[in-house]
């Protein structure tokens, strides 16, 4: 089957030719028109249509929005703080560099909805250090709102006030986890929080009741509003309701961004049909659905079980091209939907390598504070680059294995599950390429590999 | 620390932001670093009196955040992204390539003083990989061609200087 069109809704004015990223161009394409209507609303409405759209995030947990919203503390008295979380920094994912920088007035109506929407007293954009165009988009964007009475002081005349600040951070990929980015928020090391007590919704920012959100979704809300929540649910499927966007990188023809709806397209379509496939005289070999942390699938692998389609529970036996892109069939299969990073790999690729340039990564980015992902993260580095460029044996995949083994559920935050889950799934599924990869390293390689680590 | 009047009140304007001053210790270190072109040590202090804490909680915020540098680097800052969707497209040979074309190595300064390269780690440009940031700038798509040019134009125009 082809794949279906692409359905724009978050991306609808991306690449568009003469779309510029000023308010004049946004209003003339009915922008803020959503957020003058909103204030004319009560907010508990507004925070009942996001309930109703069934919106998960999607900076990467899936986690519903409108329950998010419902877990705010709303009875401490305490001011309620907004943090959009632009930090976008799992490998793999680069939608909302996009959004910001193309179209920064849709994000920042987003914000200002879900702000009124959920009584925010102060809300704070954390861009990422390495984004500094985005930055100064972002606060041109807010200061032509400010202007024009979107943002600040008695936004459209009413008697809700509430501002916008930008916040960079500074190169450190926890500070998407969301108490990590509180943490720098507040100026210290981005060392994520202990859950319980501390979850934003209650004990967030200065110890206030916090709302952390992604940049697509925050866009979400304001489409949610403008159409109604029924309507939201009725794009994608059941559970996963809405657009997607899928950021697709590595070896096919056309990589990019595309919005789908969610659900609607199979792992083979996105990219076959729409990527254009392999590199020429290339296979498929292996696939990353969601992010670098995101468990691995291997080309020619079936995944079998029962799942439920309406009422009914039925089999499914699907290939790797037959899985549908969406948070519960990738969470069926063993792995997620993550950020919708899309990472393909071809036959040209050794796994060890991958692996060995993942695990640079993660023992780069561990903040330190938990023994099993600080430790764990460097050992598990130190082995695949030790098998690349030393000498490797086989017994090291069972070595990496343990290593891996030890880190999840011992830590504060998720990094220890990201950081444990390429290595385990790279190993349960290409554990002979790690087994015999002493011998294979000897063998001349195919010009068209690349270096990774 | 003799900071340019710019930056002063941009400092002085941004602790308005936050509730709490603290919250402005990286700010501040973007703004000083963009000044003076790294931070210096006496920085440390001078944030920290006028945030009301202490030097230390300066400090470890330097240490911690891979974009805070505590020596001066070249002119120009090239920063190749290392992760992996920009490696499978041959980030490793674009990174060598820069350093070969400036005699130089991954995090020295370049014996002319005009760059310094780095390996970053993913920079969210990933369907455009091979990705290279200099200085404030994002080039995609940059193989060994395309980073002999980059190169090629960073000396252009320090022979103009």
């Amino acid at each position: 089957m082809a794949a279906p069109a692409q359905r724009r809704i978050i991306f609808q004015h991306i690449d568009e030719a003469g779309y510029t990223n000023d308010l004049a161009c946004y209003q003339k394409h009915g922008g803020y028109e959503v957020l003058k209507k909103s204030v004319t609303r009560k907010p508990e409405e507004l925070i009942d249509e996001v309930k109703k759209s069934g919106l998960r995030g999607r900076g990467g947990a899936g986690f519903p929005c409108g329950v998010k919203w419902g877990l705010v503390d709303r009875k401490s008295g305490k001011p309620i703080y907004l943090i959009v979380n632009a930090d976008e920094s799992e490998p793999g994912t680069f939608k909302d560099r996009y959004i910001m920088h193309q179209d920064p007035h849709q994000l920042i109506e987003g914000t200002m909805i879900s702000c009124f929407a959920n009584n925010v007293k102060q809300a704070y954009i954390y861009i990422r250090g390495e984004m500094p165009h985005g930055a100064r988009i972002l606060e041109k964007a807010i200061a032509e709102a400010r202007a024009a009475g979107f943002v600040g002081k008695n936004i459209l005349g009413t008697n809700y006030s509430c501002d916008i600040f930008v916040h960079r951070g500074a190169g450190a990929y926890i500070c998407g986890e969301e108490t990590g980015l509180i943490e720098s928020l507040e100026g210290k090391r981005a060392n994520p929080r202990i859950k319980p007590p501390y979850f934003p919704a209650v004990l967030g920012l200065y110890q206030c009741p916090t709302i952390v959100n992604n940049v697509e979704t925050l866009c979400h809300v304001k489409y949610i509003i403008e159409h109604g929540g029924a309507e939201f649910a009725k794009i994608g499927t059941p559970g996963n309701t809405g657009t997607r966007i899928y950021c697709v990188s590595g070896h096919v023809q056309r990589p990019g961004y595309f919005e789908f709806e969610c659900g609607k397209i199979t792992m083979g379509q996105l990219l076959n049909d729409v990527c254009g496939g392999p590199l020429p005289g290339r296979k498929f070999k292996a696939v990353i659905p969601g992010g670098s942390s995101a468990k691995i699938m291997r080309f020619g692998e079936r995944y079998k079980g029962k799942r439920k389609v309406g009422a009914e529970m039925v089999d499914y036996d699907w290939a790797v091209e037959d899985v549908p892109m969406d948070f519960d069939s990738l969470g069926m299969i063993g792995t997620m939907g993550g950020s919708g990073g899309v990472i393909v790999m071809d036959d040209t690729v050794n796994m060890v390598e991958a692996l060995a340039n993942i695990n640079a990564f993660y023992s780069h980015e561990s903040c330190g504070q938990c023994t099993p992902c600080r430790e764990g993260s460097l050992w598990m580095k130190k082995i695949t680059t030790r098998m690349v460029h030393g000498a490797a044996r086989a017994e090291d995949a069972a070595l990496l294995k343990s290593v891996a083994d030890q880190i999840p559920g011992r830590t504060i935050c998720a990094f220890g599950e990201a950081c444990s889950w390429p290595t385990q799934s790279f190993i349960a599924k290409f554990g002979d390429e790690f087994k015999n990869y002493h011998e294979t390293k000897q063998a001349p390689k195919s010009t068209a590999a690349q270096p990774l680590v | 620390m003799n900071l340019k009047p710019d930056t002063l009140s941009k400092i002085d304007e941004v602790i308005t932001h936050y509730p709490v001053k603290r919250s402005a210790t990286l700010p501040l270190l973007h703004l000083i670093q963009e000044d003076v072109g790294y931070i210096p040590e006496k920085a440390e202090e001078w944030i920290a009196a006028k945030l009301e804490i202490e030097p230390i909680n300066v400090y470890e915020v330097i240490s911690f955040y891979p974009m805070f540098r505590r020596k001066p680097i070249g002119r120009r800052h090239v920063k190749v992204c290392r992760t992996l969707s920009c490696a499978l497209m041959g980030g490793y040979k674009t990174c060598e390539q820069f350093e070969n074309e400036f005699n130089t190595h991954r995090g020295e300064v370049s014996p002319d003083g005009e760059v310094t390269i780095e390996f970053v780690e993913c920079l969210a440009s990933c369907g455009t990989a091979p990705v290279v940031l200099i200085d404030d700038d994002l080039h995609e798509k940059v193989d060994c061609a395309k980073a002999k040019q980059l190169a090629d134009q960073i000396k252009a125009e320090a022979k103009k200087r």
